[in-house]
């Protein structure tokens, strides 16, 4: 038993739906107890789908155990099929139903319908959603691709044409980045066969074999369909996740290589690119963002990019690297290694929640999660990474790939920062009335701007406004949670050095947003030397000896 | 459908025919209860014992993702859970003291069984009587089950208020008969009609459930309860095992309904009714007023609902006889009739009542229909817009304070809100 008080991702059969939902003329039949209907509305209220998903539960309740379940299953996937007349079916069980062990496979098959039906075996203890979406597509590549005998070599194309893998309904922006993708992929002089599973029907699965190669979106989906492509038809797959600059630039060459893209024509595309974010990181009012300590979290494949952006693409400094892929976790710890730090992998929300605290993070690039974690610790976050979010759907065009997925990356993570000048006046002019702490810069109009002068109020009650609901909760946390930032400036226990008066005072100086790290490293330094009482000057010591 | 001309229309739907119907129920399960049931509660804490669909749903179950820090968790069962190989006594223990460690200021635990943990018989019960000898007198540990194959959606709140009623406080036989309202309500609600029973002259009254755990209202021989939700079938059954007699009244929702209630109430306790008159005077008064505005945007609509919460049946009858709505059909999960005796005599005679649902062929007579206004589930309602039918979550009407007379307004808004809406985006896009 694993106590919980949030998930990052949903049970398998959850990653099934994303497949399903994604997909034209599936239908999934799952056997579910009542109540399981809730992840309809994950698809029609968060992604905002103007259609049902084609789900169809057997939603049975306490009665029908003791009756006959696996009738209930098969007359609900029989009318299922007369209603909506799928080109393929699948069918499976949901937690509940995985217990009561009715082989929803067996019984469909038993049914004889006239389209193939794809059984799908989840576990749901075991497993999580973005597992069951890999699996899913895998089951589903295999059941409809022809037997590899029955295929004819690849015909010798002049312009070669690819599959892109891995999408799907509920995706992180997945639908932008197929646009995205697919418009590169054109100006290298190669088409889109298939993109599957998003917008896909049961006969686009079919002929994905015919595609020349596979270009895998999103491993943590995709990988396994891709493999057993190349395993069965020989279709090599690219390896590079194009979000980023230079990885878009390391994506290109790959396709070349596989798509034998002349060197010109590669050329032409890096030159005629729309990648505004090189020039606006290398632009002098940029220089501010140097070695901002950056905390990532997300899925794998989007925290390593994001890593891999804030490093190179940015100048930030990444203090830390985590995900909830434990599937992709090797990937995780050698990228971490890049940073010279130790990968979190965890779905524990609140180790992820007292790492942020303990390391003292400027932005905090991560999932609906963190920016909540971030808002409580006042920290600046972007969102990087499912799960979504309605805010996670956008109108507007904002993919996270490709060169304009670069752009959008940078004024995303950019925004949130306090803007050079305004942190420089903001430090010069402590005593402007209207600089008190309760103020955030002039372009983050929420949050926090009107309240109270006193600090510690903005950072222990501002900071955590849903406790107003929830009083007790800021003061029971233990120590690693929510508590460093609240302590940032309160005064130490009694045992290490006091703060003098006037020390006090000047540190009310330093803008609030760096005053707590500040506070630590001035109480560390005092403490390593054994000093009683904390001055002004030792204060500057500290600035001085921490100083980068 | 309905062509046949009822044979007593006094009665208004007291003898209707309902369609029962047993298919896909496109419902929440009890365990969303927690989402309301937790703030109710101050220092209550739910621990679902549960599936990671268990914890997502709780997550999800709002529309929106709630991120202050919970008084509710799931414990996850994996598979050595199941297995066998780890104790799940063990196991579940050291999810409580890990719990209750963090916070201290829980006095109520709920365990919340679940669909998995139904299925493989793990016994709560037993656990909680552990648990609770363990941690008595600090925290007293309850349990009940929000499984999906035992409640829907507003039943986990009627489960978890059967749970507390064994432990609530007994009345001395002796003492003046009290008044026990029974059904979460939000707490400007409880206090508008703490502050109407009174001055009434009902001064002995409680709440069910209070607002904190050492608060909760004694119950015995002289107990008198009266419903304020018509969800509470399993708590209303156990409050008779005490002696508590129940009230029997419509629902407090529109003006009628709550006129009718308070008169039930001080009925019972001898008051007379020219006294609850004159005590809601100026509350009808201005909830009428506030109705009418309302009346000018609905009269005359066509209404159709999904079945969702129970409380379908008293929101329509307010609907149709407070603001000239049409109903085309009332679908409820379950029908109490005898809770619901009053407002089935109210509702209009040849109103279609549904009963469980299923849902593919609901949707296909509520097509047919082409109602103004669809109640229904966050699963349906967007499709249903794409569709063109103007609709209203079901579950806002759970979580807007919709009872009693202040609120009368408000609850007929939420139904105004869609169609006014509507209308203007129309002008937006035709301009």
């Amino acid at each position: 038993m694993q106590l919980t008080l949030w998930t990052y991702e949903g049970p398998p059969h959850v990653g099934a739906m994303r497949v399903a939902t994604a997909m034209t003329d599936v239908h999934y039949v799952l056997h579910a107890p009542q109540g399981d209907t809730y992840a309809d509305l994950l698809f029609t209220m968060i992604e905002r789908r103007a259609k049902r998903p084609p789900v169809t539960y057997t939603t049975f309740q306490a009665r029908d155990l003791g009756s006959d379940t696996a009738q209930l299953f098969k007359t609900a996937a029989q009318e299922a099929y007369d209603r909506f007349k799928p080109k393929a079916m699948l069918v499976g069980a949901s937690c509940t139903a995985e217990l009561i062990q009715d082989d929803p496979g067996g019984l469909a098959n038993a049914l004889n319908l006239p389209v193939p039906v794809v059984a799908l075996e989840l576990p749901a203890y075991q497993r999580k959603e973005n597992w069951g979406a890999s699996e899913t597509l895998y089951q589903l590549v295999r059941a409809l691709s022809p037997r590899r005998e029955a295929v004819p070599r690849r015909p010798a194309r002049e312009r070669k044409c690819c599959n892109l893998l891995g999408a799907t309904a509920l995706g992180f922006r997945h639908r932008d980045d197929v646009t995205e993708v697919t418009r590169l992929l054109d100006q290298l002089g190669v088409d889109v066969h298939v993109v599957a599973p998003l917008n896909a029907s049961a006969n686009d699965i079919a002929r994905l074999h015919q595609a020349d190669f596979n270009v895998v979106l999103y491993p943590e989906t995709g990988t396994q369909a891709a493999a057993y492509l190349q395993r069965a038809f020989n279709q090599p797959m690219t390896r590079t996740v194009p979000i980023g600059v230079g990885a878009t630039r390391e994506f290109i060459a790959e396709v070349a290589s596989l798509a034998g893209v002349d060197a010109a024509t590669v050329q032409a595309v890096l030159e005629s690119n729309n990648a505004r974010s090189p020039w606006y990181a290398k632009s002098v009012d940029s220089t501010y963002l140097t070695g901002k300590r950056v905390f990532v979290f997300g899925d794998a494949t989007h925290a390593i990019a994001a890593a891999r952006i804030a490093h190179q693409e940015l100048g930030f400094q990444v203090v830390g690297l985590g995900s909830y892929s434990r599937e992709q976790a090797r990937d995780v710890r050698e990228a971490a290694k890049l940073y010279g730090v130790e990968a979190l992998i965890s779905d524990d929300y609140l180790e992820v929640e007292a790492r942020i605290a303990e390391l003292q993070v400027e932005l905090v690039l991560g999932t609906q999660m963190e920016r909540h974690i971030a808002k409580r610790l006042k920290v600046p976050c972007a969102v990087i990474s499912a799960p979504v979010h309605v805010q996670d759907f956008p109108a507007r065009y904002s993919p996270q790939m490709g060169f304009e997925g670069a752009n959008v990356l940078f004024d995303s993570w950019v925004h949130p920062l306090m803007m050079g000048l305004e942190e420089h006046l903001l430090t010069m002019f402590r005593d402007d009335f209207e600089f008190h702490d309760g103020a955030t810069a002039s372009h983050l109009s929420h949050g926090g701007g009107q309240a109270s002068p006193n600090v510690s109020t903005v950072v222990s009650t501002a900071a955590r406004p849903a406790d107003v609901a929830a009083p007790v909760s800021a003061t029971v946390l233990p120590a690693h949670t929510a508590s460093p930032a609240a302590a940032a400036d309160t005064p130490l226990a009694a045992n290490s050095a006091q703060w003098a008066p006037d020390a006090q005072k000047e540190l009310q100086k330093i803008p609030f947003f760096v005053r707590g790290k500040a506070r630590r490293n001035t109480e560390r330094f005092a403490a390593e030397r054994g000093l009683a009482t904390i001055t002004v000057d030792t204060l500057y010591d500290a600035k001085a000896h921490f100083g980068r | 459908m309905n062509a046949v001309i009822p044979l007593h229309p006094a009665d208004g739907c007291a003898s209707a025919p309902v369609l029962k119907e047993r298919g896909q129920r496109e419902v929440f399960c009890g365990l969303t209860g927690i989402v309301w049931l937790h703030r109710k509660i101050q220092d209550a804490f739910f621990l679902v014992v549960g599936s990671r669909t268990c914890a997502h749903l709780v997550q999800s179950a709002a529309g929106v993702m709630i991120f202050a820090e919970p008084r509710f968790a799931t414990a996850i069962l994996d598979e050595r859970d199941l297995a066998g190989l780890a104790d799940a006594n063990d196991e579940l223990d050291r999810c409580v003291m890990r719990l209750l460690e963090r916070r201290p200021d829980i006095k109520t635990l709920f365990l919340v069984g679940s669909c998995p943990s139904e299925v493989i018989k793990l016994d709560l019960a037993r656990a909680a009587q552990r648990l609770s000898t363990q941690f008595l007198p600090r925290v007293r540990v309850l349990n009940y089950s929000g499984s999906g194959i035992e409640t829907t959606f507003t039943q986990g709140e009627d489960a978890c208020l059967a749970s507390l009623v064994p432990v609530l406080p007994a009345a001395a036989a002796a003492e003046a008969p009290s008044l026990l309202v029974v059904g979460a309500l939000p707490d400007v609600v409880e206090d508008q009609f703490a502050r109407l029973l009174a001055q009434i002259g009902i001064t002995r009254v409680g709440f069910l459930p209070a607002r904190h755990s050492h608060d909760m209202p004694a119950v015995g021989a002289n107990t008198r309860y009266l419903l304020a939700q018509p969800f509470l079938a399993d708590t209303a059954r156990v409050l008779e095992t005490r002696g508590a007699k129940r009230i029997a009244a419509p629902f407090p929702i529109g003006v009628e309904g709550t006129t009718a209630w308070l008169q039930a109430a001080a009925a019972a306790f001898g008051i007379a009714a020219e006294t609850v008159e004159r005590v809601t005077a100026a509350s009808r008064q201005r909830a009428a007023l506030a109705l009418q505005r309302q009346r000018d945007v609905l009269s005359g609509k066509r209404v159709f609902f999904f079945p969702d919460s129970q409380l379908e049946l008293p929101i329509a009858r307010f609907l149709a006889r407070e603001l000239g709505v049409q109903l085309i059909e009332v679908g409820t999960p379950f029908l109490h009739r005898e809770h619901m005796a009053q407002e089935l005599a109210w509702l209009p005679s040849g109103t279609m009542l549904s009963e469980g649902q299923d849902v593919d062929k609901q949707l296909d007579r509520c097509r047919a229909q082409r109602p103004d206004i669809t109640v229904c589930g966050l699963g349906l309602a967007n499709p249903l817009e794409a569709e063109g039918l103007t609709t209203k979550w079901a579950i806002e009407l759970v979580f807007t304070p919709i009872h009693g007379y202040e609120q009368a307004a408000d609850l007929a808004e939420l139904f105004a809100r869609p169609l006014r809406r509507a209308a203007l985006l129309q002008h937006a896009q035709a301009a």
